[in-house]
């Protein structure tokens, strides 16, 4: 029988809660500066001189014609000479205004569509396979009806970069709510989170990291689409385009102004991802713990 | 912490018979022919302001019964009545969202409840305080721990402001030392709230540590088997020895009802 000197007291079990709680805490830790640049800045950028010292070395040797292999300090001069026309910027500017203002439209109609067919068994099935299978056709496939039905103009551009980038993001959703677990669904029906609401509080925000990694590969395709687009569809009306840009290239054989567009084209790429989904999708997955450590 | 409005609800609660009434209540699964008998003629009371355990061994349907209770599935037969609204559900996970920090997990049940914005912090706070987490409203679910997500848990549960708390083996992935330590702040907050409670669980000396009344299921298809009522005062110890004496003995029908089933 419970005699009163085993009768835990309050404050007895207070002080027992908070000493297990403060063992059992974990310690989240913030990454040193320092640390970050070793282990994160440091090997790309020994990888970026290595590559640059290998192309150096190559044309040192003569390994082949100049026309096909000029040297770096070529496409150095190539950068340059834009910049002082001052034509850098703009070429910059029209594409990647062109993907971005693309992207943001695939994102309009991607999202919807994604919901859509996430929730509706029905439209899942009558179209879920083709959402699928849009993506591992070429975007660049899609310029030539483009061309035909819209004509040399933005629009055609615009279309090229939906049919690439819209079924990336609906299917990233897709995938997103597909990994809901099913207990947030039990826990947010028993809070009386059901329909909408079910949708807006715990489907929504529970798929943000499937959409987000949607999000990222929609950016991909927008900007492979649309480069595929501005290299096949030159015209002076279109303004000229890291793409056309490659493509005068090849018309006036400048190797250096090919390089220059091709690495230029990588560079936006990359920094797009870098300044705008990467730390976005971290901040989400560090925000639920998700982040892997090391 | 009674505040007027807690007063008028526990005479409320007075004034209903039962928190809980399951009558006749079976479940089977895989169609209505020829499926799988879950749960037989289940009939039980959960009276206001009581805990009751329910005990079973494997494929006794204890959560499957919880589970009608709490409306995410529906009877094969039989009816359920809850007269308080939806009972609020705690599970063996915490099944807290990651995406929200833990005072606005509770915030979450208390919009969807309808308590209007201003008011939604403070009563966060509150029953923060109530599981003695004071200070961890701006905490992320990833740097609690077990225990205290499970805390969490229990205080987003009570924000649902239901009479009926329904509890599927919440302690279970616990360590010893934690889940001993929540059976006194289960004891301590149920007393204090007045809450009813239906608890699974499948350790008998959680049941009877807790429990006004244990009730044991029998196993494929689960059946009420035998039912204790236990008066020894609360708040008891698991250790304490009235609680190991009847344990024992609830220990030995449960074995009874388990061997049924290697003697065919």
């Amino acid at each position: 029988m419970a005699s009163t000197d085993t009768t835990p007291k309050t404050d007895d079990l207070a002080g027992l809660e908070a000493g297990l709680d403060a063992l059992d805490t974990v310690q989240i830790r913030r990454t040193p500066v320092r640390e970050v640049l070793v282990k994160k800045v440091f090997p790309p950028v020994v990888a970026v001189v290595l590559v640059l010292g290998v192309w150096q070395l190559l044309v040192s040797l003569k390994v082949t014609d100049e026309y096909k292999l000029p040297a770096p300090s070529a496409v150095w001069d190539s950068l340059t000479t834009m910049w002082l026309e001052g034509t850098l910027l703009d070429v910059l500017w029209t594409s990647v205004s062109r993907a971005l203002f693309g992207f943001l439209l695939a994102l309009v109609i991607g999202t919807p569509l994604g919901l859509i067919v996430s929730r509706v068994k029905f439209v899942r099935a009558a179209i879920g396979p083709i959402l699928a299978g849009l993506q591992s056709l070429p975007s660049v496939a899609w310029v030539a009806p483009a061309v035909l039905w819209l004509g040399l103009n933005d629009s055609m551009m615009y279309a090229v970069i939906l049919l690439g980038a819209v079924p990336s993001i609906a299917n990233g959703l897709v995938a997103g709510v597909d990994q809901v677990p099913p207990l947030f669904l039990r826990a947010g029906q028993t809070l009386g989170a059901t329909g909408l609401k079910g949708a807006w509080h715990i489907v929504m925000p529970a798929a943000l990291p499937g959409y987000l990694a949607g999000l990222k590969q929609g950016w991909a395709f927008s900007w492979r689409s649309l480069m595929a687009a501005e290299i096949i569809a030159s015209s002076p009306d279109l303004g000229l385009g890291l793409g056309q840009l490659l493509e005068n290239g090849r018309n006036n054989i400048d190797m250096a102004g090919i390089f220059l567009a091709i690495i230029l084209i990588l560079i936006v790429g990359i920094a797009i991802d870098l300044l705008i989904f990467s730390p976005l999708e971290r901040a989400v997955l560090r925000r639920r713990g998700l982040l892997a450590k090391g | 912490m009674a505040t007027t409005a807690t007063l008028a609800k526990a005479e409320d609660r007075a004034a209903v018979t039962h928190a809980a009434r399951i009558e006749h209540v079976s479940k089977s699964f895989g169609g209505p022919a020829g499926g799988q008998l879950v749960l037989d003629d289940i009939s039980l009371d959960v009276a206001p302001g009581e805990f009751v355990t329910l005990l079973g061994a494997s494929g006794c349907g204890k959560s499957t019964l919880l589970n009608l209770v709490a409306g995410l599935d529906r009877p094969s037969a039989g009816s359920i009545e809850t007269p308080g609204g939806r009972p609020a559900l705690m599970f063996q996970e915490h099944a807290l969202f990651p995406w929200l920090t833990a005072g606005k997990n509770i915030e979450l049940a208390l919009r969807l409840r309808g308590v209007p914005k201003a008011g939604r912090r403070e009563e966060a706070e509150r029953l923060l305080e109530l599981v003695r987490l004071g200070g961890s409203y701006g905490k992320r679910v990833h740097e609690l721990s077990g225990g205290m997500r499970q805390r969490v848990a229990l205080a987003r549960a009570l924000a649902q402001d239901s009479d009926l708390l329904l509890m599927d083996e919440p302690f279970a992935a616990l360590d010893a030392i934690t889940r001993d330590v929540l059976h006194d702040e289960l004891t301590r907050i149920w007393r204090e709230t007045k809450l009813s409670v239906l608890f699974v669980t499948h350790n008998v000396r959680e049941a009877v540590r807790l429990a006004e009344r244990v009730v044991l299921l029998s196993s494929r298809p689960g059946r009420i088997a035998h039912e204790w009522t236990i008066d020894i005062p609360q708040p008891r110890r698991i250790e304490d020895s009235a609680v190991a004496e009847l344990s024992l003995e609830i220990t030995e029908h449960l074995r009874g009802e388990i061997r049924r089933h290697g003697q065919h």
